[in-house]
Protein backbone atom coordinates (compact mmCIF):
# COMPACT_ATOMS: atom_id res chain seq x y z
CA UNK A 1 0.00 0.00 0.00
CA UNK A 2 0.93 3.65 -1.48
CA UNK A 3 0.63 4.92 2.28
CA UNK A 4 2.50 8.36 3.84
CA UNK A 5 4.67 8.33 7.36
CA UNK A 6 4.23 12.63 8.21
CA UNK A 7 6.22 13.57 10.91
CA UNK A 8 4.43 16.05 13.63
CA UNK A 9 6.48 18.33 15.47
CA UNK A 10 4.78 19.72 18.80
CA UNK A 11 5.58 21.57 21.73
CA UNK A 12 4.01 23.31 24.58
CA UNK A 13 1.30 20.94 23.34
CA UNK A 14 0.71 22.80 20.63
CA UNK A 15 1.23 21.06 16.48
CA UNK A 16 3.84 23.61 15.05
CA UNK A 17 2.18 24.99 11.74
CA UNK A 18 4.57 23.47 9.28
CA UNK A 19 3.73 19.77 10.36
CA UNK A 20 0.05 20.77 10.16
CA UNK A 21 1.13 21.66 6.45
CA UNK A 22 2.36 18.52 6.53
CA UNK A 23 -0.39 16.44 7.39
CA UNK A 24 -2.68 17.94 4.78
CA UNK A 25 -0.17 18.01 1.96
CA UNK A 26 0.02 14.35 2.80
CA UNK A 27 -3.83 13.65 3.08
CA UNK A 28 -4.26 15.25 -0.10
CA UNK A 29 -1.20 13.11 -2.04
CA UNK A 30 -1.89 9.93 -0.21
CA UNK A 31 -5.66 10.38 -1.64
CA UNK A 32 -4.21 10.40 -5.26
CA UNK A 33 -1.80 7.43 -4.54
CA UNK A 34 -4.57 5.33 -3.03
CA UNK A 35 -3.34 5.62 0.43
CA UNK A 36 -4.00 6.98 3.43
CA UNK A 37 -1.91 9.39 5.50
CA UNK A 38 -0.65 8.82 9.20
CA UNK A 39 0.98 11.05 11.24
CA UNK A 40 3.94 10.29 13.97
CA UNK A 41 4.62 12.29 17.08
CA UNK A 42 7.41 11.58 19.75
CA UNK A 43 7.65 12.74 22.94
CA UNK A 44 6.95 12.33 26.94
CA UNK A 45 3.39 11.89 27.65
CA UNK A 46 1.71 13.53 24.22
CA UNK A 47 -1.84 13.88 25.13
CA UNK A 48 -4.45 12.26 23.11
CA UNK A 49 -6.11 14.79 22.42
CA UNK A 50 -3.71 16.53 20.32
CA UNK A 51 -2.29 13.55 18.37
CA UNK A 52 -6.12 12.57 17.89
CA UNK A 53 -6.70 16.00 16.20
CA UNK A 54 -4.58 15.88 13.31
CA UNK A 55 -7.59 13.71 12.06
CA UNK A 56 -8.68 17.57 11.25
CA UNK A 57 -5.78 17.91 8.77
CA UNK A 58 -6.64 14.46 7.06
CA UNK A 59 -4.26 12.07 9.18
CA UNK A 60 -6.32 8.78 8.99
CA UNK A 61 -4.13 7.34 12.07
CA UNK A 62 -1.87 8.90 14.67
CA UNK A 63 1.03 7.22 16.02
CA UNK A 64 2.17 8.07 19.26
CA UNK A 65 5.94 7.03 20.54
CA UNK A 66 7.33 7.75 24.13
CA UNK A 67 10.45 9.63 24.25
CA UNK A 68 13.36 12.30 24.83
CA UNK A 69 11.78 15.55 22.92
CA UNK A 70 13.54 17.69 20.71
CA UNK A 71 16.32 15.58 19.32
CA UNK A 72 16.49 13.95 15.73
CA UNK A 73 17.54 10.41 16.50
CA UNK A 74 14.98 9.28 18.63
CA UNK A 75 12.61 9.95 15.66
CA UNK A 76 14.94 8.14 13.43
CA UNK A 77 14.46 4.96 15.22
CA UNK A 78 10.87 5.35 16.11
CA UNK A 79 10.19 6.11 12.28
CA UNK A 80 12.39 3.76 11.13
CA UNK A 81 10.39 0.79 13.54
CA UNK A 82 6.77 2.62 11.67
CA UNK A 83 8.17 1.55 8.25
CA UNK A 84 9.33 -1.68 9.29
CA UNK A 85 5.96 -2.54 9.73
CA UNK A 86 5.38 -1.95 5.92
CA UNK A 87 3.35 -0.31 4.00
CA UNK A 88 4.65 3.24 3.70
CA UNK A 89 6.48 4.44 0.50
CA UNK A 90 6.52 7.57 2.09
CA UNK A 91 8.12 10.06 4.44
CA UNK A 92 6.84 13.17 4.70
CA UNK A 93 8.30 16.57 6.76
CA UNK A 94 7.37 19.98 7.11
CA UNK A 95 10.15 22.63 7.13
CA UNK A 96 12.15 23.81 10.39
CA UNK A 97 15.30 22.12 11.34
CA UNK A 98 14.38 19.02 12.92
CA UNK A 99 12.50 17.46 10.11
CA UNK A 100 15.82 18.23 8.27
CA UNK A 101 17.77 16.13 10.88
CA UNK A 102 15.48 12.84 11.22
CA UNK A 103 14.45 13.12 7.31
CA UNK A 104 18.19 12.96 6.54
CA UNK A 105 18.84 10.54 9.43
CA UNK A 106 16.29 8.45 7.89
CA UNK A 107 17.31 8.02 4.40
CA UNK A 108 20.73 6.76 5.88
CA UNK A 109 18.88 4.08 7.96
CA UNK A 110 16.63 2.95 5.18
CA UNK A 111 19.38 3.26 2.15
CA UNK A 112 15.98 5.79 0.86
CA UNK A 113 16.72 8.65 -1.47
CA UNK A 114 15.71 12.19 0.17
CA UNK A 115 14.94 15.51 -1.36
CA UNK A 116 14.83 18.46 1.07
CA UNK A 117 13.64 22.19 0.73
CA UNK A 118 10.85 20.55 -1.29
CA UNK A 119 8.49 23.61 -2.84
CA UNK A 120 5.97 21.42 -4.23
CA UNK A 121 5.27 17.42 -4.57
CA UNK A 122 2.76 16.01 -7.26
CA UNK A 123 1.81 12.11 -8.04
CA UNK A 124 2.45 10.94 -11.44
CA UNK A 125 2.04 7.37 -12.09
CA UNK A 126 1.43 6.31 -8.75
CA UNK A 127 4.80 7.88 -7.16
CA UNK A 128 5.33 11.08 -5.68
CA UNK A 129 7.91 13.61 -7.97
CA UNK A 130 9.25 16.23 -5.72
CA UNK A 131 10.54 19.83 -6.84
CA UNK A 132 13.51 21.25 -5.25
CA UNK A 133 14.72 24.61 -5.64
CA UNK A 134 18.70 24.93 -6.29
CA UNK A 135 21.43 27.35 -6.99
CA UNK A 136 19.83 30.25 -4.87
CA UNK A 137 16.56 29.31 -6.33
CA UNK A 138 17.47 30.03 -9.67
CA UNK A 139 16.46 26.99 -11.01
CA UNK A 140 14.16 24.08 -9.98
CA UNK A 141 15.20 20.21 -9.98
CA UNK A 142 13.05 17.53 -10.25
CA UNK A 143 13.33 14.42 -7.84
CA UNK A 144 11.94 10.66 -8.15
CA UNK A 145 12.61 8.20 -5.79
CA UNK A 146 14.24 4.71 -7.10
CA UNK A 147 14.57 3.50 -3.21
CA UNK A 148 11.27 1.69 -1.59
CA UNK A 149 10.77 4.49 0.43
CA UNK A 150 11.24 7.96 -0.72
CA UNK A 151 11.66 10.91 1.90
CA UNK A 152 10.32 14.73 1.10
CA UNK A 153 11.40 17.34 3.47
CA UNK A 154 9.64 20.49 2.79
CA UNK A 155 10.54 24.25 2.26
CA UNK A 156 9.29 26.29 5.50
CA UNK A 157 5.66 26.98 5.03
CA UNK A 158 6.03 25.21 1.35
CA UNK A 159 2.63 23.15 2.78
CA UNK A 160 -1.09 24.93 3.24
CA UNK A 161 -2.74 23.80 6.22
CA UNK A 162 -5.84 22.51 4.97
CA UNK A 163 -8.34 21.56 7.94
CA UNK A 164 -10.87 19.04 6.42
CA UNK A 165 -13.00 18.88 9.29
CA UNK A 166 -12.59 14.76 8.95
CA UNK A 167 -12.45 14.80 13.12
CA UNK A 168 -10.48 12.70 15.35
CA UNK A 169 -7.79 10.36 14.46
CA UNK A 170 -7.54 7.03 16.07
CA UNK A 171 -4.59 6.49 18.09
CA UNK A 172 -2.08 3.55 18.44
CA UNK A 173 0.74 3.84 20.47
CA UNK A 174 4.47 2.71 18.56
CA UNK A 175 6.74 1.00 20.45
CA UNK A 176 10.54 0.85 19.04
CA UNK A 177 14.00 0.47 20.95
CA UNK A 178 15.72 3.48 20.85
CA UNK A 179 19.58 3.22 19.56
CA UNK A 180 22.63 3.35 21.42
CA UNK A 181 23.82 6.85 19.78
CA UNK A 182 20.52 8.06 20.34
CA UNK A 183 20.47 7.51 23.73
CA UNK A 184 24.03 9.88 23.98
CA UNK A 185 22.54 13.33 23.03
CA UNK A 186 20.55 14.83 26.31
CA UNK A 187 18.50 17.81 26.18
CA UNK A 188 19.59 20.33 29.20
CA UNK A 189 17.07 23.27 28.12
CA UNK A 190 15.03 23.90 25.29
CA UNK A 191 13.16 26.42 23.45
CA UNK A 192 15.29 29.46 25.41
CA UNK A 193 14.14 32.70 24.38
CA UNK A 194 17.43 34.64 23.94
CA UNK A 195 16.42 38.52 24.49
CA UNK A 196 13.08 40.79 25.23
CA UNK A 197 10.11 39.34 24.33
CA UNK A 198 8.78 41.55 20.94
CA UNK A 199 5.96 41.15 18.73
CA UNK A 200 6.85 41.32 15.30
CA UNK A 201 4.11 39.40 13.72
CA UNK A 202 1.20 41.95 14.59
CA UNK A 203 3.58 44.89 12.66
CA UNK A 204 2.11 46.04 9.43
CA UNK A 205 5.34 47.51 8.88
CA UNK A 206 8.56 46.19 9.69
CA UNK A 207 12.00 47.12 9.32
CA UNK A 208 14.59 44.56 9.42
CA UNK A 209 18.14 44.61 10.12
CA UNK A 210 20.73 42.44 9.12
CA UNK A 211 24.95 41.87 9.77
CA UNK A 212 25.45 44.77 7.70
CA UNK A 213 24.29 47.00 10.46
CA UNK A 214 28.26 46.53 11.51
CA UNK A 215 27.49 45.85 15.01
CA UNK A 216 24.39 45.49 18.03
CA UNK A 217 24.18 49.68 18.40
CA UNK A 218 23.36 49.97 14.88
CA UNK A 219 19.90 48.76 15.16
CA UNK A 220 19.46 52.06 16.37
CA UNK A 221 19.05 53.51 12.66
CA UNK A 222 16.36 50.95 12.20
CA UNK A 223 14.36 52.20 15.42
CA UNK A 224 15.14 55.05 14.66
CA UNK A 225 13.38 54.48 11.37
CA UNK A 226 10.91 52.55 12.94
CA UNK A 227 9.49 55.20 15.02
CA UNK A 228 9.26 57.65 12.44
CA UNK A 229 6.87 55.48 10.64
CA UNK A 230 5.33 55.40 13.78
CA UNK A 231 2.09 53.38 14.37
CA UNK A 232 1.97 49.68 14.18
CA UNK A 233 6.23 49.26 12.66
CA UNK A 234 8.62 47.13 14.64
CA UNK A 235 11.97 46.15 13.80
CA UNK A 236 13.15 42.78 12.78
CA UNK A 237 16.25 40.63 12.81
CA UNK A 238 18.10 37.70 10.78
CA UNK A 239 19.48 35.12 12.48
CA UNK A 240 23.42 36.26 11.99
CA UNK A 241 22.42 38.66 14.17
CA UNK A 242 20.41 37.27 16.69
CA UNK A 243 23.34 34.54 17.23
CA UNK A 244 25.36 37.61 17.66
CA UNK A 245 23.23 38.20 20.16
CA UNK A 246 22.23 42.18 18.98
CA UNK A 247 18.85 41.76 18.77
CA UNK A 248 16.21 39.74 20.29
CA UNK A 249 15.30 35.80 19.00
CA UNK A 250 11.53 36.86 19.36
CA UNK A 251 12.09 39.32 16.38
CA UNK A 252 13.96 36.82 13.83
CA UNK A 253 12.23 36.24 10.84
CA UNK A 254 12.75 33.21 8.84
CA UNK A 255 13.31 29.19 8.76
CA UNK A 256 13.77 29.28 12.74
CA UNK A 257 12.16 32.34 13.15
CA UNK A 258 9.22 33.82 12.78
CA UNK A 259 6.96 34.11 9.67
CA UNK A 260 5.93 37.27 8.64
CA UNK A 261 3.50 39.06 5.91
CA UNK A 262 3.66 42.54 6.52
CA UNK A 263 2.27 45.54 4.20
CA UNK A 264 5.48 46.91 4.39
CA UNK A 265 8.92 44.80 5.07
CA UNK A 266 11.99 47.02 4.39
CA UNK A 267 15.47 45.33 4.90
CA UNK A 268 18.82 47.04 5.93
CA UNK A 269 22.15 45.30 5.33
CA UNK A 270 20.42 41.59 4.87
CA UNK A 271 21.81 39.26 1.97
CA UNK A 272 18.26 37.54 1.22
CA UNK A 273 19.48 33.87 2.13
CA UNK A 274 16.81 31.57 1.38
CA UNK A 275 16.13 30.58 4.77
CA UNK A 276 15.20 34.49 5.89
CA UNK A 277 13.61 34.77 2.83
CA UNK A 278 10.90 31.65 3.48
CA UNK A 279 10.12 33.85 6.13
CA UNK A 280 9.04 37.22 4.87
CA UNK A 281 8.35 36.41 1.13
CA UNK A 282 4.51 37.04 1.44
CA UNK A 283 4.95 40.50 2.44
CA UNK A 284 3.06 42.77 0.45
CA UNK A 285 5.79 45.40 -0.55
CA UNK A 286 9.75 44.72 -0.35
CA UNK A 287 12.03 47.12 -0.39
CA UNK A 288 15.52 46.40 0.35
CA UNK A 289 18.81 48.50 0.58
CA UNK A 290 22.33 46.69 0.77
CA UNK A 291 25.35 47.87 -0.79
CA UNK A 292 26.30 44.20 -3.28
CA UNK A 293 24.49 44.89 -5.81
CA UNK A 294 24.53 40.88 -5.95
CA UNK A 295 23.14 40.60 -3.23
CA UNK A 296 20.17 37.79 -3.34
CA UNK A 297 17.72 39.61 -1.86
CA UNK A 298 17.52 42.15 -4.87
CA UNK A 299 15.83 39.01 -6.56
CA UNK A 300 12.81 39.56 -4.84
CA UNK A 301 12.30 42.79 -3.94
CA UNK A 302 10.28 45.51 -5.02
CA UNK A 303 12.35 48.03 -4.79
CA UNK A 304 16.08 47.80 -4.32
CA UNK A 305 18.90 50.25 -3.21
CA UNK A 306 22.39 50.32 -4.30
CA UNK A 307 23.83 51.32 -1.47
CA UNK A 308 25.39 52.31 2.25
CA UNK A 309 22.55 51.97 5.18
CA UNK A 310 24.72 54.05 7.01
CA UNK A 311 24.32 56.96 4.87
CA UNK A 312 20.21 56.19 4.00
CA UNK A 313 19.00 55.00 6.92
CA UNK A 314 19.45 58.17 8.68
CA UNK A 315 18.37 60.86 5.71
CA UNK A 316 15.35 58.33 5.34
CA UNK A 317 14.14 58.42 8.98
CA UNK A 318 14.18 62.33 8.57
CA UNK A 319 12.00 62.49 4.97
CA UNK A 320 9.58 59.85 6.47
CA UNK A 321 9.27 62.66 9.63
CA UNK A 322 8.75 65.65 6.95
CA UNK A 323 6.61 63.68 5.14
CA UNK A 324 4.26 62.64 7.86
CA UNK A 325 4.91 66.14 9.86
CA UNK A 326 3.88 68.00 5.93
CA UNK B 1 40.87 13.16 20.71
CA UNK B 2 41.48 12.98 17.08
CA UNK B 3 39.00 15.61 15.00
CA UNK B 4 38.30 15.01 11.50
CA UNK B 5 36.62 18.13 9.29
CA UNK B 6 34.51 17.68 6.37
CA UNK B 7 35.28 20.03 3.91
CA UNK B 8 34.34 21.01 0.00
CA UNK B 9 35.27 22.41 -2.48
CA UNK B 10 32.31 24.82 -4.46
CA UNK B 11 32.31 27.09 -6.91
CA UNK B 12 33.45 31.12 -5.89
CA UNK B 13 30.74 33.14 -4.49
CA UNK B 14 31.40 35.23 -7.42
CA UNK B 15 30.91 32.73 -9.94
CA UNK B 16 27.72 32.12 -11.35
CA UNK B 17 26.23 28.98 -10.45
CA UNK B 18 24.26 27.11 -13.41
CA UNK B 19 22.69 23.70 -14.48
CA UNK B 20 24.25 21.72 -17.68
CA UNK B 21 21.13 21.04 -18.78
CA UNK B 22 22.97 18.37 -21.12
CA UNK B 23 23.45 16.36 -17.70
CA UNK B 24 21.16 17.92 -15.47
CA UNK B 25 23.68 18.42 -13.26
CA UNK B 26 25.45 21.33 -11.82
CA UNK B 27 28.05 23.09 -14.10
CA UNK B 28 31.08 22.95 -11.96
CA UNK B 29 33.33 24.80 -14.52
CA UNK B 30 34.89 27.90 -13.44
CA UNK B 31 36.82 29.46 -10.40
CA UNK B 32 36.33 27.27 -7.15
CA UNK B 33 37.18 27.72 -3.38
CA UNK B 34 36.99 26.02 0.19
CA UNK B 35 33.32 26.32 1.04
CA UNK B 36 33.45 29.46 3.24
CA UNK B 37 30.88 27.58 5.64
CA UNK B 38 33.56 24.68 6.62
CA UNK B 39 36.16 27.58 7.69
CA UNK B 40 34.70 27.91 10.81
CA UNK B 41 34.22 24.37 11.35
CA UNK B 42 38.82 23.72 11.03
CA UNK B 43 38.63 26.83 13.61
CA UNK B 44 35.87 25.52 15.76
CA UNK B 45 38.58 22.62 15.50
CA UNK B 46 41.30 24.31 15.96
CA UNK B 47 39.64 26.13 18.97
CA UNK B 48 39.58 23.03 20.96
CA UNK B 49 42.64 22.02 20.10
CA UNK B 50 44.44 25.52 21.27
CA UNK B 51 42.21 25.40 23.93
CA UNK B 52 43.95 22.59 26.06
CA UNK B 53 40.81 21.73 28.19
CA UNK B 54 41.67 18.06 26.00
CA UNK B 55 44.50 16.99 24.15
CA UNK B 56 43.70 17.13 20.33
CA UNK B 57 47.03 14.64 18.85
CA UNK B 58 45.29 15.50 15.21
CA UNK B 59 42.98 17.36 12.94
CA UNK B 60 42.25 15.88 9.57
CA UNK B 61 40.73 17.58 6.58
CA UNK B 62 38.78 15.06 4.76
CA UNK B 63 36.84 15.63 1.15
CA UNK B 64 35.56 13.77 -1.50
CA UNK B 65 35.37 15.40 -4.60
CA UNK B 66 37.31 15.30 -8.18
CA UNK B 67 40.64 15.78 -8.33
CA UNK B 68 40.76 19.91 -8.05
CA UNK B 69 39.00 19.22 -4.64
CA UNK B 70 42.82 18.99 -3.34
CA UNK B 71 43.50 22.82 -3.26
CA UNK B 72 40.38 22.72 -0.18
CA UNK B 73 42.51 20.34 1.19
CA UNK B 74 45.51 22.75 0.70
CA UNK B 75 43.46 25.61 2.11
CA UNK B 76 42.20 23.49 5.46
CA UNK B 77 45.56 22.51 5.97
CA UNK B 78 46.84 26.32 5.56
CA UNK B 79 44.19 26.99 8.27
CA UNK B 80 45.61 24.77 10.99
CA UNK B 81 44.55 20.69 9.71
CA UNK B 82 47.42 18.99 10.21
CA UNK B 83 47.08 16.32 7.46
CA UNK B 84 44.02 15.19 4.97
CA UNK B 85 42.08 12.70 3.45
CA UNK B 86 40.69 12.98 -0.25
CA UNK B 87 38.54 10.20 -1.42
CA UNK B 88 38.37 10.53 -5.29
CA UNK B 89 36.86 7.75 -7.71
CA UNK B 90 34.99 7.39 -10.58
CA UNK B 91 32.33 5.24 -8.64
CA UNK B 92 31.29 7.99 -6.40
CA UNK B 93 30.58 10.99 -9.10
CA UNK B 94 27.25 12.56 -8.93
CA UNK B 95 26.44 10.87 -5.86
CA UNK B 96 23.15 12.18 -3.67
CA UNK B 97 23.03 13.43 -0.55
CA UNK B 98 22.45 9.83 1.28
CA UNK B 99 25.49 8.60 -1.08
CA UNK B 100 27.78 11.13 -0.12
CA UNK B 101 26.97 10.70 3.51
CA UNK B 102 27.85 6.86 3.05
CA UNK B 103 30.93 7.38 1.27
CA UNK B 104 32.15 10.03 3.66
CA UNK B 105 31.23 8.18 6.83
CA UNK B 106 33.38 4.94 5.35
CA UNK B 107 36.15 6.92 5.16
CA UNK B 108 36.21 8.76 8.14
CA UNK B 109 35.41 4.91 9.59
CA UNK B 110 39.09 4.57 8.98
CA UNK B 111 39.92 7.33 11.14
CA UNK B 112 38.02 6.60 14.00
CA UNK B 113 37.73 9.84 15.25
CA UNK B 114 36.38 11.51 18.40
CA UNK B 115 34.95 14.34 16.56
CA UNK B 116 33.72 14.80 13.28
CA UNK B 117 33.11 18.30 12.20
CA UNK B 118 31.23 19.55 9.30
CA UNK B 119 30.22 23.44 8.01
CA UNK B 120 26.31 24.39 8.06
CA UNK B 121 26.02 24.00 4.40
CA UNK B 122 27.85 23.72 1.26
CA UNK B 123 27.11 26.63 -0.79
CA UNK B 124 26.39 24.88 -3.88
CA UNK B 125 24.56 21.37 -2.20
CA UNK B 126 22.61 23.18 0.08
CA UNK B 127 21.36 20.43 2.06
CA UNK B 128 22.46 21.21 5.71
CA UNK B 129 22.04 17.49 6.13
CA UNK B 130 25.42 15.11 5.30
CA UNK B 131 26.52 15.72 8.79
CA UNK B 132 22.76 13.50 10.16
CA UNK B 133 23.47 10.82 7.46
CA UNK B 134 27.07 10.63 8.10
CA UNK B 135 26.32 10.07 12.09
CA UNK B 136 23.43 7.22 10.93
CA UNK B 137 26.26 5.43 9.31
CA UNK B 138 28.74 5.80 12.07
CA UNK B 139 26.21 5.08 14.95
CA UNK B 140 27.44 8.59 16.47
CA UNK B 141 25.32 11.40 18.38
CA UNK B 142 24.70 14.37 16.29
CA UNK B 143 23.46 17.75 15.86
CA UNK B 144 23.48 20.54 13.45
CA UNK B 145 23.42 24.39 13.75
CA UNK B 146 25.89 24.33 16.83
CA UNK B 147 27.00 27.75 17.99
CA UNK B 148 29.25 27.23 20.74
CA UNK B 149 30.32 24.26 21.70
CA UNK B 150 32.62 23.57 25.30
CA UNK B 151 34.17 19.99 25.52
CA UNK B 152 34.74 18.38 29.12
CA UNK B 153 34.64 14.80 30.54
CA UNK B 154 34.12 13.47 26.94
CA UNK B 155 31.00 15.13 26.44
CA UNK B 156 30.10 18.23 24.14
CA UNK B 157 27.75 20.71 25.50
CA UNK B 158 26.20 21.95 22.30
CA UNK B 159 24.28 25.37 21.79
CA UNK B 160 21.91 25.71 18.92
CA UNK B 161 18.94 27.54 17.57
CA UNK B 162 16.08 25.32 16.36
CA UNK B 163 12.52 26.04 16.03
CA UNK B 164 11.35 27.63 19.06
CA UNK B 165 14.51 28.92 20.44
CA UNK B 166 18.11 28.10 21.56
CA UNK B 167 18.65 24.19 22.78
CA UNK B 168 21.47 23.25 25.34
CA UNK B 169 22.53 19.62 24.22
CA UNK B 170 25.09 17.48 26.14
CA UNK B 171 26.51 14.79 23.81
CA UNK B 172 28.70 11.92 24.29
CA UNK B 173 32.12 11.82 22.64
CA UNK B 174 32.28 10.45 19.41
CA UNK B 175 29.72 12.08 17.82
CA UNK B 176 29.20 14.37 15.00
CA UNK B 177 28.59 17.97 15.10
CA UNK B 178 27.67 20.49 12.18
CA UNK B 179 28.69 24.11 13.32
CA UNK B 180 26.79 27.33 12.37
CA UNK B 181 28.35 30.05 11.48
CA UNK B 182 27.99 32.43 14.16
CA UNK B 183 30.52 29.94 16.11
CA UNK B 184 33.24 31.27 15.69
CA UNK B 185 35.25 33.88 13.44
CA UNK B 186 37.95 31.90 10.92
CA UNK B 187 41.24 33.10 11.14
CA UNK B 188 43.58 34.23 8.11
CA UNK B 189 46.30 31.68 7.02
CA UNK B 190 49.55 33.16 7.54
CA UNK B 191 51.69 33.12 3.98
CA UNK B 192 54.26 30.41 5.53
CA UNK B 193 51.20 27.91 6.69
CA UNK B 194 49.58 28.93 2.89
CA UNK B 195 53.50 27.62 1.53
CA UNK B 196 53.68 25.03 3.27
CA UNK B 197 50.62 23.25 2.75
CA UNK B 198 51.58 21.19 0.15
CA UNK B 199 54.29 19.58 2.40
CA UNK B 200 51.58 18.16 4.80
CA UNK B 201 50.66 14.63 4.27
CA UNK B 202 47.74 13.65 1.81
CA UNK B 203 45.81 10.58 1.61
CA UNK B 204 44.30 10.28 -1.66
CA UNK B 205 41.84 7.20 -1.70
CA UNK B 206 39.88 5.29 -4.62
CA UNK B 207 36.15 3.31 -3.01
CA UNK B 208 37.94 0.17 -2.75
CA UNK B 209 40.81 1.73 0.15
CA UNK B 210 37.46 2.44 2.52
CA UNK B 211 35.66 -0.20 1.91
CA UNK B 212 32.47 1.47 0.19
CA UNK B 213 30.42 -0.61 -1.74
CA UNK B 214 30.31 0.66 -4.85
CA UNK B 215 27.33 -0.08 -6.05
CA UNK B 216 25.98 2.26 -3.09
CA UNK B 217 27.56 5.34 -4.68
CA UNK B 218 26.99 7.35 -8.16
CA UNK B 219 24.79 8.83 -9.79
CA UNK B 220 23.60 5.77 -11.40
CA UNK B 221 23.16 4.40 -7.97
CA UNK B 222 21.80 7.05 -5.88
CA UNK B 223 18.04 6.65 -4.65
CA UNK B 224 17.18 10.24 -5.20
CA UNK B 225 17.21 10.49 -8.86
CA UNK B 226 17.13 14.24 -10.76
CA UNK B 227 15.08 13.72 -13.36
CA UNK B 228 14.94 17.12 -14.84
CA UNK B 229 14.95 21.28 -14.08
CA UNK B 230 13.27 23.94 -14.89
CA UNK B 231 12.76 27.39 -14.59
CA UNK B 232 11.91 28.86 -11.77
CA UNK B 233 7.96 31.14 -12.15
CA UNK B 234 8.55 34.00 -13.61
CA UNK B 235 8.84 37.43 -11.07
CA UNK B 236 8.60 40.92 -12.39
CA UNK B 237 11.86 42.51 -11.49
CA UNK B 238 11.91 45.08 -8.73
CA UNK B 239 12.94 48.44 -9.47
CA UNK B 240 16.46 49.58 -8.98
CA UNK B 241 17.83 52.64 -7.51
CA UNK B 242 21.81 53.05 -7.38
CA UNK B 243 22.55 55.81 -4.54
CA UNK B 244 24.51 58.09 -6.01
CA UNK B 245 23.05 61.38 -4.24
CA UNK B 246 21.81 60.22 -1.18
CA UNK B 247 19.29 63.36 -1.20
CA UNK B 248 17.95 62.41 -4.55
CA UNK B 249 17.54 58.53 -3.81
CA UNK B 250 15.61 59.46 -0.49
CA UNK B 251 13.00 61.36 -1.91
CA UNK B 252 12.36 58.09 -4.74
CA UNK B 253 12.16 55.98 -1.93
CA UNK B 254 9.73 58.24 -0.18
CA UNK B 255 7.51 58.81 -3.29
CA UNK B 256 7.36 54.89 -4.03
CA UNK B 257 6.30 54.54 -0.78
CA UNK B 258 4.07 57.31 -0.56
CA UNK B 259 2.23 55.75 -4.23
CA UNK B 260 1.78 52.79 -2.21
CA UNK B 261 -0.06 54.38 0.65
CA UNK B 262 2.67 53.21 2.96
CA UNK B 263 3.42 56.31 4.78
C1 LIG C 1 19.06 25.50 9.09
C2 LIG C 1 19.22 26.98 8.98
C3 LIG C 1 18.26 27.80 9.51
C4 LIG C 1 18.37 29.18 9.40
N1 LIG C 1 17.36 29.96 9.91
C5 LIG C 1 17.40 31.30 9.67
C6 LIG C 1 16.33 32.16 10.10
O1 LIG C 1 15.35 31.72 10.72
N2 LIG C 1 16.42 33.48 9.81
C7 LIG C 1 17.47 34.03 9.14
O2 LIG C 1 17.48 35.25 8.91
N3 LIG C 1 18.51 33.25 8.76
C8 LIG C 1 18.50 31.91 9.02
N4 LIG C 1 19.57 31.14 8.64
C9 LIG C 1 20.83 31.81 8.23
C10 LIG C 1 20.84 32.29 6.81
O3 LIG C 1 21.30 31.24 5.99
C11 LIG C 1 21.83 33.48 6.65
O4 LIG C 1 23.09 33.12 7.12
C12 LIG C 1 21.36 34.75 7.38
O5 LIG C 1 20.01 35.03 7.08
C13 LIG C 1 22.25 35.90 6.97
O6 LIG C 1 21.92 37.05 7.73
P1 LIG C 1 22.29 38.51 7.20
O7 LIG C 1 21.57 38.75 5.91
O8 LIG C 1 22.04 39.43 8.33
O9 LIG C 1 23.87 38.45 7.01
P2 LIG C 1 24.76 38.35 5.70
O10 LIG C 1 24.34 37.21 4.86
O11 LIG C 1 26.16 38.39 6.17
O12 LIG C 1 24.42 39.68 4.88
C14 LIG C 1 24.80 40.96 5.24
C15 LIG C 1 24.50 41.87 4.07
O13 LIG C 1 24.73 43.22 4.44
C16 LIG C 1 25.26 43.91 3.34
N5 LIG C 1 25.95 45.09 3.87
C17 LIG C 1 27.11 45.11 4.60
N6 LIG C 1 27.43 46.37 4.94
C18 LIG C 1 26.47 47.17 4.42
C19 LIG C 1 26.24 48.57 4.42
N7 LIG C 1 27.07 49.41 5.05
N8 LIG C 1 25.16 49.06 3.76
C20 LIG C 1 24.30 48.20 3.12
N9 LIG C 1 24.47 46.88 3.09
C21 LIG C 1 25.52 46.36 3.74
C22 LIG C 1 26.15 42.92 2.66
O14 LIG C 1 26.32 43.24 1.29
C23 LIG C 1 25.37 41.61 2.85
O15 LIG C 1 24.53 41.32 1.73
C24 LIG C 1 19.49 29.75 8.75
C25 LIG C 1 20.46 28.92 8.21
C26 LIG C 1 20.34 27.55 8.31
C27 LIG C 1 21.40 26.69 7.69
N1 LIG D 1 31.74 16.19 -0.90
C1 LIG D 1 31.94 16.53 0.37
N2 LIG D 1 33.13 16.22 0.97
C2 LIG D 1 33.36 16.54 2.26
N3 LIG D 1 32.48 17.20 3.02
C3 LIG D 1 31.29 17.54 2.48
C4 LIG D 1 30.96 17.23 1.14
N4 LIG D 1 29.71 17.71 0.90
C5 LIG D 1 29.29 18.30 2.04
N5 LIG D 1 30.24 18.20 3.00
C6 LIG D 1 30.18 18.72 4.39
O1 LIG D 1 28.83 18.82 4.76
C7 LIG D 1 28.51 20.15 5.13
C8 LIG D 1 27.08 20.45 4.79
O2 LIG D 1 26.88 20.36 3.40
P1 LIG D 1 25.46 20.21 2.71
O3 LIG D 1 24.73 19.15 3.49
O4 LIG D 1 25.76 19.83 1.30
O5 LIG D 1 24.81 21.55 2.80
C9 LIG D 1 29.56 21.01 4.44
O6 LIG D 1 29.74 22.23 5.11
C10 LIG D 1 30.78 20.11 4.53
O7 LIG D 1 31.36 20.21 5.82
Amino acid sequence: MANILVYALHYNGAINKNSLGAVSEGAKLAAELGGEAHAILLGENVPQELAASLGNYGAKKVLVAEGPEGLAQPLVDAMAAAISGGGYKYALFGGGLLGFEIGAGLAARLGAGVAMEVTGVRAEGGELIAERPILGDSAISEIKYRSEVGIIIGRLNAFEINESGAGVAPVEQLSFELSPHAGQAKMLTRGEQRGADVDIEGASILIAGGRGLGKAEGFELCEQLAQAFGGNTAVAATRAVVDAGWYPYAAQIGQTGKTVAPKLYLAAGISGAIQHKVGMQSSENIVAINKDSNAPIFEFSDLGIVGDLNKILPKLTDAVKAKKAG
Amino acid sequence: MKICVLVKEVPDAAVEKRIDHSTGRMDRNGEKNLNPYDTHAIEAAMQIKEGGAVPVEEVIAVTMGPESAVRALHKAVSLGADRSVHLTDPAVAGSDVAATGYALAKTLERESPDLVLLGQQSDDGECYTIGAVVAEHLGMPSLTQVIKMDVADGALRCERQAEYGYDTVQIQLPAVISVGDAINEPRYPSLKAIMGAKKKPLDTVGVGDVGIDASKVGGEHSAAQWVAAKAPPAKAAGEIIEDEDTNETVEKIVAWLDERKLI
